[in-house]
């Protein structure tokens, strides 16, 4: 049998971890093809409802990254971010969600290798938890309309 | 009906060595939406362009994908084409197929399968593109520079001599910076003084510089063309004006023993002092935390010498608001200092000092006027062993890089030691000569060759005193490592180039990055190498990386260059990606007010035409919103949105991640 493939998915801003990723590929740094980039301003930028919509569209794991604390081009961007990490950590909890599909990381521009290694290790984690199929059955309960929710 | 096209460049080979162009291309021409796609060599050369101009017209696209390198490289190449063949710019994505795709990546199906995925997300998130249109700002004509140093100088003059003002903020109480400190300079050993002091002056009697010494910068708002910086006029306790620069008060001063600073340590100065003879301004400022005033609350002696009236204990540290259009960053570097060399006895040994400790001997205003003199005994030495890489490219010692100048500066000071004492023994260890430079490698030779300087190239293990002599133990690695001891009188160590201690928080008050060793960070490490990735806060100097003095001035020069082309406009066209409200839904409870980093919400008040009042909405001031998005993930009723980042097109982007089918059988 082929070894499953997670599908992974990493939201990340545009000054510090892209530009990191960037890095890693300047430096010809190789890591596992499964990570999906999508790129926003800043990690404050990032609703977390769209975690969800990526678990719906059936991602196995979501990495979120940022610039270290202090480092935010924006000044505060990134504190947002973790406070609401924080309290979205809490929701998904209570919703019976498997938090280990998750990682937040921060990863600057200078740290290429720190991104190749983050996505290695997201990847080896998330292999070992297997596709995440339980997500359907929690969507019935709740979660369904979450994108429509959101002006979509 | 979107109608997009798709345009795959194989960068050379860069792209096409590990993903299948062609295959990707033709992949992406069975997605929903795209009418055209294709994949070319270089797509960011004129054909490469000239392509997706054609292709905009005959296809009539509506949007545009460039699956080529990270959009931080040739995105504004792509949507000037884009713009060029009369399609908004902003119609225009790039899917980032380089960078995070062909150069992390084997050659392998996953790879080409990540590459048409990149695509597919791209093409989803343009069909919710809009036409977005520049908006336009002021410039307000005005530079700050950070620091005085050789770098700020350059800068500051080239500024202020094609007709703009400069401000310019000095933290100690001269400016001159670390040049000032030096006694020649390579490879022409002229002096450094002599060179640099005119240049001060000119800064100080130029009519567009403003010069504010002793003073830090506070805080820093606002964005290019429009910064609100506050400074910080730490209290000099002595009134500029009035003073006269007589130095009576200095003479009085009974606190004299307090560790000189400019002489690294190696001489005394008072309390109230002026930092050297030649400093600009050449007045001095009282050391509130070694002046006995301060300390016990009484003495003022100086105030009862001074025959102006100058000396004010009560004056206070000013805030000092300026609006500026641009900011340069020169504020230099540091050098390791003591206990980072146990090994050598740095610290321990009144004789191990570093290299600009030796600056300060050999310079003519140093504290022995020129004379060279061991710290310890005041003795002239006769053998000094001077050692190149202290600390730098010493990957255990936390510093992997090399600090540029120290190869040269160990040379100019073999040499200088050589013309003091002819008959002097000048034994340099080195790991390797990195004279790359005009004159560079010429005058390292010259040490060797003319002026009998013995190089060995090794490392020293350990410096202990016998007799009261240094002994140097280390290894000459061309002689099969043999190990080798050395008796010195003195021992001179380049110690690495660090930045200061206080970048990281400046670095922070600007919102610039910096590297691991907390140097600024430049844009791009070759073709942007004097700005920062914020627009309109440019680098000049050893503040980036160590650098010695001609590239230092060429860096600062390039600095003014670009401040000068920002300031030939008098409008900026900025980016329209920021934040909109939608008025229908916001329900004005303001919480993206207190999160919104640059206050650039406002509140707008929408009434009927009889003039009732019918709701307070927020409002984005497009000037000051710089789009981080915040606000838009925070507000709860889902009615602000940010341009380029749309829910839409952020929702669409993921929809088209993965496809959910392929778990099916799972």
């Amino acid at each position: 049998m082929q070894e499953f493939e997670p599908k992974i998915v990493a939201f990340v801003c545009n000054w510090c971890t892209y530009a990191g990723a960037d890095l890693a590929g300047t430096s010809r740094i190789k890591y596992a093809t499964n990570v999906r980039i999508v790129r926003f301003p800043c990690t404050g930028r990032i609703d977390y409802m769209l975690i969800l919509k990526a678990f719906q569209n059936g991602a196995d794991g979501v990495i979120v990254s940022g610039c270290h604390p202090n480092d935010c081009h924006y000044t505060s961007g990134n504190f947002h971010a973790r406070r609401r990490w924080i309290v979205f950590n809490e929701l998904l909890e209570l919703l019976g969600f498997d938090k280990r599909r998750l990682f937040f990381s921060w990863v600057s521009a200078a740290e290429g290798a720190k991104w190749a290694n983050l996505v290695n290790e997201v990847v080896t984690e998330v292999r070992k938890l297997g596709p995440y199929t339980e997500y359907e059955k929690l969507s019935k309960i709740n979660v369904n309309s979450i994108g429509e929710l959101c002006n979509v | 009906m979107a109608r997009i096209g798709v345009f795959v460049c194989h960068c050379g080979e860069n792209i096409s060595s590990t993903v299948d162009c062609a295959k990707v291309a033709e992949i992406a021409s069975n997605y929903p939406g795209v009418v055209y796609s294709i994949d070319y060599k270089y797509m960011c050369s004129d054909p490469g362009q000239n392509l997706i101009k054609e292709a905009i017209q005959k296809h009539k696209l509506t949007g545009v994908v460039v699956a080529a390198c990270s959009p931080r490289m040739h995105e504004p190449t792509f949507r000037k084409a884009t713009a060029e063949a009369g399609l908004n710019p902003f119609l225009c994505e790039m899917a980032n197929l380089r960078e995070h795709c062909s150069w992390v990546h084997f050659r392998e199906d996953s790879t080409t399968e990540k590459a048409a995925e990149l695509v597919r997300v791209l093409v989803e998130k343009v069909k919710h593109n809009e036409e977005l249109f520049p908006i336009k700002v002021p410039i307000t004509k005005t530079a700050l520079v950070i620091g005085g140093g050789i770098g700020g100088i350059q800068a500051a003059l080239d500024i202020a001599n094609s007709g703009h003002k400069v401000i310019m903020v000095e933290k100690n109480p001269s400016i001159g910076g670390k040049m000032a400190q030096l006694s020649e300079t390579f490879p022409t050993l002229d002096c450094s003084q002599c060179i640099l002091t005119p240049r001060m002056v000119e800064v100080a009697q130029h009519p567009n510089i403003t010069l504010y010494t002793y003073a830090e910068i506070e805080s820093v708002d606002g964005f290019i063309g429009n910064f609100k910086v506050t400074i910080r006029q730490k209290a000099k306790s002595v009134d500029h004006k009035a003073c006269t620069g007589c130095g009576l008060c200095i003479e009085k001063c009974p606190i004299k023993k307090i560790p000189d600073e400019f002489n690294a340590g190696l001489g005394n100065r008072a309390a109230i002092y002026v930092p050297f003879p030649q400093a600009v301004p050449n007045k001095p400022v009282i050391d509130r935390n070694n002046c006995t005033y301060f300390l016990k609350g009484k003495c003022g002696l100086c105030k009862k010498v001074c025959p102006a009236d100058a000396i004010h204990y009560e004056q206070e540290d000013e805030l000092i608001k300026v609006d500026v259009g641009a900011i340069v960053a020169a504020t230099g570097f540091d050098i390791k200092h003591s206990d980072f060399f146990p090994e050598y006895g740095y610290g321990k040994y009144a004789d191990v000092i570093d290299g600009l400790q030796f600056e300060r001997l050999a310079s003519a205003s140093g504290p022995t006027l020129g004379v060279l003199k061991r710290p310890s005994d005041g003795k002239e030495p006769e053998s000094i062993v001077f050692i190149a890489c202290a600390g730098s490219r010493d990957p255990a010692k936390g510093i992997p890089y090399c600090s540029k100048i120290c190869c040269m500066y160990t040379a100019k000071h073999a040499m200088l030691f050589k013309h003091k004492n002819h008959h002097g023994k000048a034994t340099v260890f080195y790991m390797d000569i990195r004279a790359g430079g005009k004159m560079y490698d010429e005058f390292v030779r010259r040490a060797i060759e003319e002026d009998d300087v013995n190089y060995i190239r090794g490392r020293v293990s350990r410096i202990y005193e016998k007799n009261g002599k240094l002994i140097v133990c280390g290894v000459d690695t061309l002689l099969n490592s043999r190990p080798v001891e050395i008796e010195a009188d003195m021992v001179v160590l380049a110690t690495a180039a660090i930045a200061n201690s206080d970048s990281e928080e400046l670095a922070q008050k600007l919102h610039i990055s910096y590297d691991p060793y907390h140097f600024f960070s430049e844009a791009h490490p070759k073709l942007r190498p004097v700005e920062t990735n914020t627009a309109g806060i440019m680098l000049a100097g050893a503040c980036q990386a160590p650098k010695d003095i001609p590239d230092t001035v060429s860096q600062a020069s390039g600095t003014a260059a670009k401040v000068v082309a920002l300031f030939s406009q008098d409008e900026l066209t900025r980016e329209p990606l920021i934040a909109y409200v939608n008025n229908n839904t916001c329900v004005g409870c303001f919480l993206c007010q207190s999160v919104c980093p640059y206050l650039a919400i406002e509140k707008e008040e929408i009434r009927r035409r009889d003039g009732t009042l019918v709701k307070t909405v927020a409002k984005i001031n497009p000037g000051l919103c710089q789009g981080c998005g915040t606000c838009v993930a925070l507000c709860r009723s889902k009615s602000i949105d940010i341009h380029g980042y749309t829910n839409r097109q952020i929702y669409a982007e993921v929809s088209a991640l993965f496809n959910r089918r392929e778990y099916a059988g799972v």
